[in-house]
């Protein structure tokens, strides 16, 4: 039925407020908590937030009519209260999958936290979840191999794969950087890790870098027998410059490579995990910026919608956090998340944060890592909050070894192999942590020594981005 | 009095990758790992190269996968024929999870020389 043209202002509720849509299994749905000016309906707010990321703009327009906008447009379906908080609401809105280009991370996020945040009828706004459709997500390459290619190309089974940054971060030459890989590859880590900081700096040009640790991974993978890797850094200054680092990369025949997704951008990183997928190489996700995105409750994208991205746009492996080390990150949460990058099929369960059943079909997990401040005393609880599908990354708990790096590196793989032997053998590993460590240290004496070394360091404050519950 | 460094010296060592870091199992020990197996709903699967091979992809299968048996006392008979008749070989077991297409753990039980 056509409509007549009537200029002016209206209530962004009359057209994007309904209570009544039953959202369809195309729809792309996303819960915001929202909150206004004062004196603003919660209606009209999430009306407005619906309306300004899709179809709507401030004043009704002509060219609206040469349209259906009623196929096109978003809608505020439900409204509910956050617990323990007066102020916010969460608003959930729908949205038509012809809204976004197929594939494109970079386009949805484009409309759901554009504009609409600096909207100024809300004092905050923050993307708590999105849920993708089956139609979407078999729209997007994902990961370019996922847990199974991965676990069966390092040939590591049973256990969490083993890793470390390389450190300091910045200012070793690349000569000096390819010894402290060696080192911790030939004391029996799987995997060691260029610093999210380290691209190619006048100290250590990438070209250094690639040369002297494809030696060193060689050398350590010949020298005991096991599978080895170093995730090279390609994020770069354009991507043609990524690309180019990353076919230098293949050419020294290395297994996996790395980006940082969020300072790198969408695009490059789903062209990236493209280029990984056609030349069969591991890609490792760094995440920087996340936490000035997703560590204020009330404003920003929680970091599941940002692992969610991911794992679309393309990664093998995302950090996580630790939950126990030095960085932000609650347990239920952590686990909210990270069944998002691993499993096929994760249900609602608000006590995870998680606000939508999502169902990932056939598309391939991804490995959790967590990194950040973490040593051989915590290794029974990350076994247990993270399982086998993880890396487990020591950067100070290797290097910081008084025998070194090779000897830090085996004292973590002795702890990591006594603690899943442990496990699996019916024991409570988390409770009977200290036991099974001392029974592990009496056979190591880097063990012994790594246990004394770090005995005291806790990383004990109170998360500041919480799951919201009533108090 | 004559200097003493505290730094040991980590000498490399080669391994055979889950634990590889570990001292050789009791009895008792290797039958709570299969007995892990078993209970995970994971097939049994015995297999066996010569040292020189041990980077392989593929080791030599002992017989077939072991599907869906759930006997550790044949697991563990089986791993010692292997043993038996490759006394030269490593052994490994492996829990093989057909929903994955993976294994779902792996480690030598016998060190081949």
């Amino acid at each position: 039925m056509s409509k007549k043209y009537d200029a002016g202002v209206k209530e962004y509720r009359d057209t994007y407020w309904t209570p009544e849509y039953v959202p369809l299994d195309t729809d792309l749905l996303a819960c915001f908590k929202c909150t206004g000016q004062e004196g603003v309906p919660r209606e009209e707010v999430a009306a407005a937030v619906a309306a300004e990321s899709s179809t709507g703009t401030w004043s009704t327009v002509w060219s609206e009519l040469l349209t259906d906008l009623e196929f096109y447009k978003g809608r505020c379906y439900r409204i509910e209260d956050v617990p323990g908080d007066q102020e916010s609401f969460y608003a959930f809105i729908a949205y038509p999958l012809d809204l976004f280009e197929e594939g494109s991370i970079t386009n949805v996020l484009t409309s759901l936290v554009g504009n609409v945040f600096g909207f100024k009828a809300l004092r905050h706004l923050r993307l708590e979840d999105i849920r993708f459709p089956m139609a979407f997500i078999k729209t997007c390459g994902g990961p370019p191999n996922g847990i199974q290619v991965e676990r069966d190309r390092l040939n590591k089974y049973g256990r969490p794969l083993l890793g470390c940054t390389i450190k300091p971060k910045l200012g070793l030459s690349g000569k000096n950087y390819g010894r402290v890989v060696y080192e911790c590859l030939r004391g029996g880590l799987d995997l060691t890790k260029d610093d999210e900081n380290i691209n190619s700096q006048p100290f250590q040009r990438w070209r250094e870098r690639f040369e002297f640790v494809a030696e060193a991974v060689k050398l350590a993978q010949q020298e005991t027998g096991e599978v080895k890797g170093h995730y090279l850094n390609c994020t770069a200054t354009t991507p043609e410059e990524m690309y180019q680092r990353a076919e230098f990369a293949k050419e020294l025949d290395m297994p996996i490579i790395m980006h940082d997704y969020i300072t790198g951008g969408f695009t490059a990183n789903t062209g990236l995990a493209n280029w990984c997928r056609n030349n069969g190489m591991l890609l490792h996700i760094h995440r920087a910026m996340h936490a000035v995105i997703d560590r204020h409750p009330k404003h920003g994208i929680h970091f599941r919608v940002l692992a969610k991205c991911l794992r679309l746009s393309g990664g093998d492996q995302l950090h996580t956090g630790t939950v126990v080390g030095k960085l932000e990150g609650d347990r239920q949460t952590t686990l909210g998340f990270i069944d998002n990058l691993r499993e096929s099929f994760v249900p609602e369960d608000r006590s995870r944060g998680n606000f939508f059943d999502q169902d990932w079909g056939s598309m391939p997990g991804v490995f959790a890592v967590a990194s950040g401040g973490i040593h051989v005393w915590h290794m029974p609880a990350l076994l247990a909050i993270f399982g086998d599908d993880s890396c487990l990354q020591f950067g100070g708990g290797t290097h910081g070894h008084p025998w070194g790096s090779a000897a830090g590196a085996a004292a973590n793989r002795v702890a990591l192999e006594a603690c899943v032997k442990a496990r699996n053998a019916g024991r409570e590993i988390e409770k009977e942590s200290r036991d099974i460590l001392m029974e592990a240290a009496k056979h190591s004496p880097e063990l012994a020594i790594a246990l004394e070394t770090w005995k005291e360091i806790k990383f004990e404050f109170d998360t500041v981005d919480k799951l919201d519950v009533q108090n | 009095m004559p200097f003493q460094s505290t730094v040991g010296d980590y000498a490399t060592v080669a391994t055979l990758e889950t634990f590889g870091f570990l001292p050789p199992m009791t009895q008792d020990e290797i039958y709570d790992q299969i007995a892990y197996i078993i209970a995970q709903g994971w097939s049994p699967v015995i297999e066996h190269v010569h040292p020189s091979g041990s980077m392989q992809t593929y080791w030599s299968y002992w017989k077939l996968p072991f599907f869906g048996e759930k006997d550790l006392n044949l697991i563990v008979s089986e791993l010692e024929a292997c043993h038996r008749a490759y006394p030269d070989h490593h052994v490994r077991i492996i829990g093989y999870d057909a929903y994955t297409q993976s294994q779902g753990t792996a480690f030598v039980v016998f060190q081949g020389r």
